[in-house]
């Protein structure tokens, strides 16, 4: 088990060592595109050149690269050219309003999702099982600026109960936090809930279950004792692998209701073309994907009694 | 040898096999009422962009009264059905062409995203060894970075245009698709019709393609209608966060971006373009749901 979970880490921290040097050659192989962007248009190339100088930058690629991977492992993520203040100090801000908003989320989306999911496959092809499956349809097809418009015009231009914008500047609101919930719950539990109707459906078929029903266990008890433990297993993956596709959610949420979190900061960075911040959101939001499916794998392992390591 | 086959599709000509194989398609399509519905709803969008230049009301981007409401008179004569944009442009009309950008950017993309990931697939299932390592490597590398993540980054950096987004969809598409071949062409490597292939002699490629392909189709279609309903969200998210198509033309997502600002005092000019994509998604999603009830029943 040891051994199995130091793989899967070391596996981990190559996937984010190689992701490392995609974004760095993206971004960093032309020494003198980064002198434009910080140093801005207006300069002269002597003046770039002393920057270059200055900066390292005239040194080989691969110097530079473990250059700048020893600065950002020692938490140096250099200056924002747009915000002239330490990256560090801004994405930390951000990443912790975006937790806010991932962790109500999922909340409320996980739950949602499993009971939907275990009461559709619980009876396949009944009624209810057609109801929840074609929603779960319906509100995955809906994007999430698409979803987020229409619900705006429903709850902020029609009936006017919920504001129509999250800036969150006078602390934590939570009728601002509302919308961008609902957004981020409507697309993603859709997709949760699908899987764990598929692994319900596969369990409640097993001939244990019907062993169960057979020998008079009252019908709750089987659902509860013996279907939902194997049931659940399958959606666990998924729901870990969900915090990745959040990752990508959150960038229309949050520019969408000018939420001040890492998504937007992202996007602001990525449009404004400051380079260190992009850098810096970019190697973020990998060590966050890569670390939840690390988790994903050795969760899976560990709770699955059909793998053990002896 | 191989003329000997009885296999009545290899005889027909390859377009007259297509013919039947898609009729057939639309008959088994017919026993899934939701797959029914998802293709009605996916063939109606097909009809309104090839018919575009005969339905819309008004040219896309002519300008007439900003802002005007859904089911006012038009200035030439007859009715903004789904009332004016900011710049007085007839939201139905930019609707109808914009039909034309999604339908043909998101097919293009797919498609390009299928040949890079089915081709890569085959190799790596059919082949396996070192290259198979290296290839399912490389794309568990690629689909471990949050996708929008990626997108942001590359298309601000190299520019928004259709062909960056075009690569862009198909860098990241293809190793989902690399994925789902290697582990069919796995499992069909192994049938009794590939070993009699390769007595006959026959290249691995002549394999790859006309044995094993033929018979991943199956899962494929299943894939490729949800993949194209996930493609049309990307181009739509990119279009609304104005990294999409560059403007004046419609674009589902860019004609939301633009008015998304003033949705609080003219809901219909971004609430019909989302009603537009929602169900043109939709439709490749049911018609995916319908297409797998139909293969699970067969």
């Amino acid at each position: 088990m040891i051994l199995f979970v130091a793989k899967r880490v070391g596996l981990g921290l190559m996937t984010m060592l190689a992701i490392s040097a995609l974004i760095f050659l993206l971004l960093e192989v032309n020494g003198e595109a980064v002198a434009v962007k910080v140093l801005g248009p207006y300069t002269t190339p002597e003046q770039r050149q002393i920057w270059l100088e200055a900066n390292g930058y005239l040194e080989p690629l691969y110097i530079r690269y473990f250059d700048w991977l020893t600065r950002l492992l020692g938490g140096d993520l250099g200056q924002s050219i747009r915000f002239k203040v330490p990256v560090a100090d801004i994405v930390w801000d951000r990443l912790a309003n975006t937790a806010l908003l991932g962790a109500v989320t999922f909340a409320i989306m996980v739950p949602l999702a499993l009971v939907c999911g275990v009461l559709a496959g619980m009876r396949e092809g009944s009624l209810l099982d057609r109801t929840i499956s074609i929603g779960a349809i319906v509100t995955t097809s809906v994007p999430e600026f698409a979803s987020a418009v229409l619900l705006s015009a429903i709850f902020v231009f029609w009936l006017g109960w919920l504001p129509g914008a999250s800036p969150m500047v006078e602390g934590v609101d939570p009728r601002q936090l509302v919308l961008p919930v609902m957004v981020l719950v409507l697309y993603g539990a859709g997709y949760i809930a699908r899987m764990t109707r598929v692994a319900m459906a596969e369990v409640m078929q097993t001939p244990y279950i019907r062993t169960a029903i057979l020998k008079g266990l009252p019908y709750r008890l089987v659902i509860l004792r013996h279907a939902l433990r194997n049931a659940l297993l399958a959606p666990f993956t998924v729901i870990m692998l969900q915090i990745n596709w959040l990752l990508s959610g959150v960038i229309v949420v949050e520019f969408f209701f000018a939420y001040k979190g890492f998504g937007a900061l992202l996007l602001e960075a990525s449009l404004n073309q400051d380079i260190y911040l992009i850098q810096a959101c970019a190697m973020v939001a990998v060590v966050v994907a890569v670390a939840t499916q690390t988790i994903a794998d050795v969760g899976y392992t560990y709770l699955n009694p059909r793998i053990r390591f002896d | 040898m191989r003329d000997t086959t009885i296999d009545p599709d290899r005889r027909r000509s390859p377009l007259a096999a297509a013919a039947g194989e898609l009729g057939r398609g639309f008959a088994l399509i017919g026993e899934s009422p939701v797959g029914v519905v998802g293709l009605a709803l996916v063939l109606f969008w097909v009809a309104v962009a090839v018919l575009a230049p005969v339905i819309a009301p008004y040219p896309p981007n002519a300008q007439y009264l900003p802002f005007a409401p859904p089911g006012s008179a038009h200035p030439d004569g007859g009715l903004f059905w789904l009332g004016a944009d900011h710049l007085g442009r007839d939201v139905l009309s930019r609707i109808i062409w914009g039909a034309r950008t999604v339908l043909i950017f998101a097919p293009l993309a797919t498609g390009a995203a299928f040949v890079v990931g089915v081709g890569l697939g085959l190799v790596a299932g059919y082949q396996r060894g070192w290259i198979d390592d290296l290839l399912s490597r490389i794309g568990d590398l690629i689909l471990s970075f949050p996708v929008l993540v990626l997108y942001v980054v590359v298309i601000t950096t190299f520019g928004a245009s259709a062909i960056n987004i075009v690569i862009a969809v198909t860098f990241a598409s293809a190793p989902g698709i690399m994925r789902i071949v290697r582990g069919l062409t796995l499992d069909l490597r192994n049938r009794d019709y590939v070993a009699a292939a390769q007595t006959r002699g026959e290249s691995a490629w002549f394999i790859m393609v006309r044995e094993i392909l033929p018979n991943a189709r199956g899962p494929m279609i299943v894939d490729a209608c949800l993949r194209l309903g996930y493609v049309i969200i990307t181009i739509g998210v990119l279009g609304f966060l104005g990294l999409g198509l560059p403007p004046p033309d419609p674009d589902w997502g860019g004609m939301i971006n633009e008015t998304r600002g003033m949705a609080l005092y003219a809901p219909h000019m971004s609430v019909f373009p989302c009603l537009a994509i929602s169900s043109l998604v939709l439709g490749f999603n049911l018609l995916a749901d319908g297409v797998r009830e139909v293969a699970m029943r067969e």
